[in-house]
């Protein structure tokens, strides 16, 4: 297609007026702008940076200093206080891994059916269904060496009375994560569409019909990220435990109910880094390394499972 | 009557024998214009809706005839969906709802203290304004209403058979067990009418059903309309008069009221009659005055 001729002189001045008016309004952003937006987004990396900073440090201290002791002795060998060559987090590691199991029983249960009660359930208008939301959520920021001392009190002695037992361990951990599956679950369930539940009502399905069948299955993606979130806040807690029992320097595998002591990857490590030998900062080291391998995996085959069962919307 | 209607049958061969079995009481027949008798399926008398103590609908009396497509038209916010979701209990969900009056069901109170809302939907199915399809494949989507009701027919017949009764299997038996998410929104409502008629029920209740939906596949859902109302009751909510004077056989106008403040408004069946007489030689001017588009 030629380019437009214009007919007269007068016509053409006015076009081309009119196109450089619109190239320049089209042209670049102005300066002032670019610099902003250039500004605002070097701001968001930096905290990005400053967050990711922190936790590249600690892993790069950690591996610098454990390297050296990394080596199967560290998950087959008990741990000792003089024997640095051969010391290991065999206990602990064990203690660990049941107490999370027997704590991903506890909660996910526990959770879900709480969460399912507030939100399907419960009338809000009530003033006890009202003090129950808000307390779960103080609950989630309590201390975790209070629940060690609720613990101490009401598991280990007094009403349960086990004694100190891996379970009691497990039973008190339980309680210190399970707000935060709660209030996951809460948001999964609010998540779900209302049409979807009227849908289903007017199906003829029973409340319990639809929340098993329609809403709890849309839920699960947000169920587990809680219950991912919860145990790997389980895993790394010490405070809560050294009050329940893991404080006995155990060199045996230790078992579910057996009263003979149990111990745990972080009650381990502060154990070997409070002690004087360098040595025994490096076995620390090594330990932290071991923990953060744990909690990949298990978060890895959480998040597996997560993935697996997901319904897409 | 010593049979409760409400109760529910374990199959769809027990369902529909019984159906067939609820005697139809003389007083209750009324010969229609056509000569011949209709069973009154629902009826209405003094109905009114309240939430929280203000009225949504009043003194509502009309009735349903059996296979027949009854159709509610008003302008927006008079009401319809509010007296139609009195029809299936749905209005029990909302916590402030308050329903007085009589409604009759078959000839039963279907409010009456013996009466289970969940077995009433099992026997009165809705279809609502923006299609909701379960995050399930379309078979589970279908099939969820049987497997929840006990039926134990076998379910690839009973999906086919209410796909084919919706109009949608030919698009879909190739693809039954993908995302129901994946269809078009006139295949989605399509197939919420599926889900609505795989349990067999006596009635239907669609809330403004093709609102969000493209002509052709309004055309398609009126053309089905059309087809289910040989076998289930139909009763339909509208702000298309269009609509309802092309599918349905009675039509009842509810017209907006305000109290004397300016504050509260609801609903009032202004005329309730069949559509043709609403539609050519409708009594009240109000009613003129809505279907020739002067007002609402």
């Amino acid at each position: 297609m030629e380019a437009y001729q214009p007919p007269t002189e007068r016509t053409r001045l006015a076009v081309a007026g009119a196109r450089a008016s619109v190239a320049a309004t089209l042209g670049n952003q102005p300066r002032g702008d670019v610099i902003r937006n250039n500004l605002f987004a070097g701001l968001l990396l930096l905290s990005v940076l400053i967050a990711l900073a922190g936790l590249v440090a600690l892993l790069a201290q950690a591996f610098a200093e454990g390297a050296s002791a990394l080596g199967p002795n560290l998950i087959t060998n008990p741990p000792s206080t003089i024997d640095t060559a051969n010391a290991g987090f065999r206990p602990a590691l064990i203690g660990s891994v049941m107490m999370i199991a027997f704590v991903i029983l506890l909660i996910v249960p526990l959770g879900v059916g709480a969460a399912v009660y507030l939100e399907e359930y419960a009338d809000r208008t009530r003033w006890w269904n009202r003090l129950i939301e808000l307390n779960i959520q103080n609950l989630a920021a309590v201390p975790s060496i209070i629940y060690g001392i609720l613990g101490l009190g009401f598991i280990v002695r007094g009403p349960l009375d086990l004694g100190f037992i891996l379970i009691a361990g497990a039973i008190t951990l339980a309680l210190l994560v399970l707000p935060v599956v709660i209030i996951a679950g809460r948001e999964a369930i609010r998540a779900v569409p209302p049409s979807i539940r009227e849908g289903s009502l007017a199906l003829g399905a029973t409340r319990w019909q639809t929340t098993r069948r329609q809403v709890l299955p849309a839920a699960i993606p947000g169920v587990a990220t809680g219950v991912i979130l919860a145990i790997s806040r389980a895993l790394g807690e010490t405070a809560p435990l050294l009050l329940v029992g893991a404080t006995v320097f155990v060199t045996f595998d230790p078992t579910p109910l057996g009263d003979n002591g149990y111990s745990a990857l972080p009650v381990q490590i502060f154990q070997y880094a409070t002690r004087p030998q360098a040595d025994f900062q490096t076995l620390a080291a090594a330990g932290i390394i071991l923990m953060l391998v744990v909690l990949l995996a298990m978060n890895s085959v959480a998040i597996w499972l997560r993935n697996r069962y997901e319904q897409r919307w | 009557m010593t049979q409760d209607p409400t109760d529910r049958p374990g199959t769809a061969r027990e369902a529909a024998a019984d159906r067939a079995s609820i005697a139809v009481r003389p007083e209750f027949q009324q010969r229609d214009t056509h000569g011949a008798t209709r069973e009154k399926v629902f009826e209405l008398e003094d109905i009114s809706v309240f939430y929280g103590g203000v009225p949504a609908v009043q003194e509502i009396t009309m009735d349903v005839r059996k296979n027949e497509v009854t159709a509610l038209i008003g302008p927006s916010g008079c009401g319809k969906s509010t007296l139609i979701r009195c029809l299936n209990r749905m209005n029990d969900l909302v916590p402030t709802a308050k329903v007085t009056g009589q409604l009759l069901y078959h000839g039963q109170d279907l409010y009456g203290p013996k009466v289970d809302p969940v077995q009433v939907r099992k026997l009165i199915g809705m279809v609502f304004q923006k299609p909701n399809p379960f995050p399930k494949s379309i078979y589970d989507n279908i099939a969820f209403g049987p497997r929840i009701l006990g039926m134990k027919d076998d379910m690839d017949e009973i999906v086919e058979k209410a796909l084919e009764g919706a109009a949608l299997w030919g698009e879909v038996k190739d693809r039954l067990h993908d995302n129901a998410y994946g269809l078009s929104g006139g295949q989605q409502q399509r197939l919420c009418i599926a889900r609505c008629i795989a349990v067999s029920p006596d009635v239907i209740l669609m809330d403004e059903p093709c609102s969000a939906l493209d002509p052709i596949s309004t055309g398609k859902i009126e053309d089905l309309m059309m087809e289910l109302k040989e076998e289930y009751s139909i009763v339909i909510v509208t702000h298309n008069m269009q609509q309802a004077a092309r599918v349905s056989d009675r039509t009842a106008f509810i017209m907006v009221e305000l109290d004397a403040t300016e504050q509260n408004r609801w609903g009032r069946i202004v005329e309730f009659d069949e559509t043709e007489k609403i539609f050519t030689n409708p009594s009240d001017s109000r009613t003129e005055d809505y279907v020739t588009g002067k007002v609402g």
